[in-house]
């Protein structure tokens, strides 16, 4: 039976978008992907995301799925030959509260030690250190947060591969340094260099630029 | 009723709680669903035993579930474990399309109702006003799913006549929006605007396993008046 499977992605400085990307070419699926302006928003993307009007959102056979790590739960259970999630209940409930942790907790922490003034800087960078200490300690001396190779956790974490790097240049405040984040600085190297997150993370100096220009007027007025 | 595989597939159970808590109750929900025996550790709000500290240190929060030793915090996650360890009665579908609506409406309910509701009980003024909006419009949305999904045939999300995942997710709602809504001083139920709205809250109020669980309006109002006195240095008259 012929599948139809799109996805409805934000342009190439989506991260949301890649983790979906990611993990469809993981498991093998063909894909169409469909490029939505985010200023001027397909009525498709609004008739099949009309509560959060968002991407990603995946199309399987004309169903729409929304949120990214629902829409990787899903990928998971219909194309369970390469199965992005742990198999154990216990390891999928403990990849699951740290993939919940970088979207609900480390990600807006991580902002606000970014953007905040000097005087309130030391207190917000130590609140992002104390969390990306958590993580680092999931971590341990794995190479993946999957284990051996890349699952959900890892592409969930796409957020630390990239983003801190680039928030980091173009903010100029260091919180992610292999003196304090060993582990995970050592897994930005080894994600950022599999083949298939390769082809679908922006090269980071492209990342720098672009993101220098979306904060033009905020970075001018600090 | 337990085999004795079943038995040894328990090991320990043990929940970390507070009595007043809503997403506790949810698990608690969720194991009495299954009929998994459980050991409950009510928790000492001014006083978080080292038990709990060490199993959720990342948050330091209940409910923690710990299942031979091993522990699990968030209330959605958790109520995923349960549901993945334990077969009986399943709380979500087998299919991964309605497990994904599913997860959708849990979340969506998270961030448009659960949150919005906690932070205009522990707010006032302007940023009440603001969160009880929030809540109102979240309201809204949960109104217009109900008016799609559910009949006279059809009580519960679930499905049919049997409760599931984003009911268990809701039901906080059936006994803590009232109290929430006293305590804070303002209004977002409204049975004229939220007709079968108010008709899953009576029905899920009337579920066997839930009836008796849901604490008295007096006991949490008293409670939570305290709490939302605490947190916004008020004097004691209001």
């Amino acid at each position: 039976m012929a599948e139809e499977v799109k996805l409805f992605g934000g342009m190439w400085a989506s991260l949301y978008s890649r983790r979906i990307e990611i993990a469809l070419k993981m498991t093998g699926v063909q894909f169409e992907f469909i490029e939505e302006d985010l200023q001027n928003k397909s009525p498709l993307l609004l008739q099949y995301n009309s509560i959060h009007k968002k991407v990603p959102v995946l199309l399987h056979n004309g169903m729409p799925i929304a949120e990214s790590l629902i829409i990787l739960e899903y990928i998971n259970e219909t194309w369970p030959d390469n199965p992005i999630l742990p198999r154990d209940p216990y390891d999928r409930a403990m990849a699951r509260f740290w993939a919940r942790f970088i979207d609900e907790k480390l990600i807006w922490v991580s902002w606000d030690a970014y953007r905040s003034k000097e005087e309130d800087q030391g207190k917000a960078i130590e609140e992002a250190c104390k969390q990306l200490k958590a993580l680092e300690n999931e971590l341990k001396e794995k190479e993946f947060f999957g284990g051996d190779t890349v699952g959900y956790l890892d592409i969930a974490a796409i957020m630390v591969a990239s983003w801190f790097g680039v928030m980091q240049e173009v903010m100029k405040v260091e919180l992610l340094t292999e003196e304090n984040f060993p582990n995970l600085c050592q897994w930005v190297e080894k994600f950022v260099d599999c083949p298939i997150v390769k082809e679908c993370l922006p090269h980071k100096e492209k990342m720098v630029e672009f993101i220098r220009v979306l904060l033009k007027d905020f970075l001018a007025s600090r | 009723m337990a085999s004795s595989s079943v038995a040894d597939q328990e090991g320990q159970v043990m929940l970390l709680g507070f009595w007043f808590s809503p997403f506790v109750k949810r698990v608690e929900w969720a194991l009495k669903f299954k009929g998994i025996e459980y050991d409950y550790v009510e928790e000492d709000l001014t006083n978080k035993s080292t038990l709990l500290l060490t199993s959720n240190p990342i948050h330091k929060k209940v409910p923690v579930l710990i299942h031979n030793g091993n522990p699990i915090a968030e209330s959605l996650v958790i109520i995923e474990y349960i549901d993945e360890t334990w077969k009986q009665n399943p709380i979500l579908s087998q299919d991964p399309y309605e497990r994904a609506m599913a997860r959708f409406w849990a979340n969506f309910i998270e961030q448009k109702v659960t949150e919005p509701a906690r932070e205009a009980l522990f707010s006032k003024g302007e940023q009440q006003e603001k969160k009880v909006k929030e809540l109102k419009e979240g309201m809204e949305v949960v109104e217009g799913e109900a008016k799609a999904k559910l009949n006279d045939k059809t009580l519960f999300f679930g499905g049919g006549n049997g409760v599931g995942y984003v009911d268990i997710v809701l039901g906080w709602t059936c006994n803590w929006m009232e109290t929430i809504e006293e305590v804070g001083g303002f209004k977002v139920l409204d049975p004229e605007s939220q007709p079968q709205f108010h008709k899953w809250m009576a029905n899920f109020r009337e579920v066997p396993f839930i009836k008796p669980t849901l604490e008295p309006k007096e006991k949490l109002v008293e409670f939570f008046r305290m709490i939302r006195q605490d947190r916004l240095g008020l004097v004691a008259n209001k």
